[in-house]
């Protein structure tokens, strides 16, 4: 992502762009509905809010400063961008990064910085402090992703420029920063009331399948949108895209009919994500073959990989490790094995005679991404519980989220129960007085 | 007059309905129901987590008739509800005093 001095942006890529970010942000209402499904119907609402104001908080924050810190200037090192650009200062229509005009470059990372906090809810399900989310969203968007995503894509970044790792659309900065975030607050908050005991089965599956097959749709925009142009290279990630989606779902599939006897919808989702998880990283260097191996990869190791917290004791409720880690780790190490010098200009991964080299590269960027993000979360995590407190009540939990902090409920159950309206705003008084009677 | 209560498989209430309907009774109260008898649950599968499910969906169907047809009822819904696999549910009568329609106020049989 080096800055080019173009005068002009390239039509063609700025309309791709364009279209990109929005299918990116897509990707955010996506997982509110892949994650809400999981739920129980009496915290689905409060799941979809995570996610909801994780849009509106992390674009304020990243145009306050999260993008200048992030793709601003080197300020030392490789580890953070500047301040020149706080409050999007010295940009305007004419800016051009690339091909592309700045703003929207900006607006297109923006996409990527909401969906990976939003995905960090799901490791804490029904219980999380509604007001605690508000405030750690911002303060971890700062303090993690801005940080992680310079190191990976920032000008003069050190993964990418010292270290020279790779990682194509986000491997790192959002799927490992996430899983790794997901297990921070999970060990942080502590379990759901009655995990292990309790049955807590997804309360609305064809929601879930709705949301992954947006995920999906939005993650074309993702991947290959992140070859910041309309060109053969996007076209190659967008079919290594689809490729390692596919294989993701029937990996998983696989697992689940040996292992329980029954291929599931929720095994078919979650495979699919997990191979578009792992495709990520490495959509921008892999050859098809790799694509078509690391999806399938990602879909076996992670159908596993989401009963370890039943062994290990942490409710990470909807399998951000397992999903995302997991599968963030696979695709990200994959590079080393798969890279191909027709993606990536020269790089090449052990299988086409590139040796070990690379894949040393990945693995460290992997520890040291892993190991940064889960150690900062937890602390933000922890100083926010002292501070404010990061778990619902006891009684909240119980009766429900969705009740307790948003005074609503999902679904209209049966015929009683619900009363007249009191609101004089709404209701006649007459009326008012009847129903309060 | 008895009350007969019919716990049966929720696939079943058209046949035990149209059964009902060929006899003559033309009310019934429908009930959504979860219980278990010798068949316990089922056991279900997310992510790989097993959940046993002890309730299984049922539906209560309830009806009050006269005494004089009150075996050919019960043998009606048997019949209808019946397909020889376990989980097929449970009939049982009981003798009820009064009987009154809200409507007009009537009595008694006259109230069926």
């Amino acid at each position: 992502m080096t800055t080019f001095a173009a005068a002009h942006a390239d039509t063609g890529d700025t309309a791709w762009l364009l279209a990109a970010t929005a299918l990116v942000l897509l990707m955010t209402p996506g997982l509110a509905l892949f994650y809400g499904g999981m739920v129980r119907t009496k915290s689905v609402l409060n799941m979809l809010m995570m996610s909801f104001v994780s849009i509106a908080l992390v674009t304020v924050v990243w145009l306050a400063c999260g993008y200048s810190l992030a793709f601003g200037e080197d300020a030392g090192d490789g580890l953070i961008g500047g301040l020149k650009h706080a409050g999007m200062a010295g940009l305007g229509p004419d800016s051009v990064q690339g091909t592309v005009p700045t703003l929207l470059f900006a607006t297109f990372q923006l996409t990527f910085a909401i969906i990976t906090a939003a995905l960090v809810s799901g490791a804490i399900a029904d219980r999380a402090k509604f007001s605690a989310w508000l405030v750690f969203v911002p303060l971890w968007a700062v303090l993690v992703y801005v940080p992680v995503s310079h190191w990976v894509w920032g000008p003069g970044g050190w993964i990418a420029h010292h270290l020279g790792a790779l990682d194509f659309a986000g491997g790192l900065p959002v799927e490992i920063t996430s899983g790794a975030s997901g297990l921070a607050l999970c060990l942080v908050l502590g379990p759901r009331l009655g995990f292990k005991k309790d049955a807590m089965r997804p309360h609305n599956l064809p929601m879930v399948m709705l949301g992954a097959g947006l995920l999906w749709f939005g993650w074309f925009g993702f991947n290959a949108g992140s070859a910041l142009g309309a060109n053969g290279l996007a076209a190659a990630v967008f079919l290594n895209t689809l490729a390692a989606g596919c294989t993701g779902l029937l990996g998983w599939l696989f697992v689940e009919q040996k292992r329980d006897g029954h291929p599931t919808t929720l095994g078919a989702a979650s495979g699919a994500v997990a191979g578009l998880v792992a495709i990520t990283p490495s959509c921008g260097s892999v050859s098809l073959l790799g694509a078509l191996v690391v999806g399938l990869a990602a879909g076996a190791v992670c159908s596993y990989a989401v009963s370890w917290k039943f062994k290990l004791n942490y409710d990470d409720s909807l399998d951000v490790v397992g999903v995302h880690l997991v599968g963030g780790i696979v695709g990200t190490l994959l590079i080393g094995v798969f890279a191909e010098k027709a993606m990536t200009g020269g790089t090449e991964g052990l299988l086409y005679g590139g040796g070990l080299a690379q894949l040393g590269k990945q693995a460290v960027a992997v520890a040291v991404v892993g190991a940064y993000t889960f150690g900062v979360t937890y602390g933000i995590g922890k100083l926010l519980d002292k501070v404010m407190g990061f778990r619902a009540t006891e009684e909240q939990e119980h009766t429900g989220l969705d009740l307790t902090v948003h005074a609503e409920t999902a679904y209209d159950h049966g015929v009683l129960g619900h009363g007249a309206p009191v609101s004089s705003s709404v209701v006649p008084s007459a009326q008012k007085v009847q129903s309060q009677a | 007059m008895k009350l007969i209560t019919a716990i049966v498989k929720p696939y079943r209430l058209d046949e035990v309905k149209t059964a009902l309907q060929e006899l003559g009774v033309h009310g019934l109260t429908v009930t959504e129901a979860s219980g278990y008898g010798r068949q316990r649950g089922h056991t279900e599968v997310y992510r790989g987590a097993e959940y046993q499910v002890d309730l299984v969906p049922k539906v209560r169907i309830e009806v009050v008739v006269e005494d004089a047809v009150s075996d050919a009822v019960i043998d009606a819904i048997v019949k209808a509800a019946q397909t020889g696999k376990i989980g097929d549910g449970k009939v049982w009568a009981l003798p009820v005093e009064t009987v009154v329609r809200v409507r007009t106020g009537e009595r008694g049989p006259d109230a069926l």
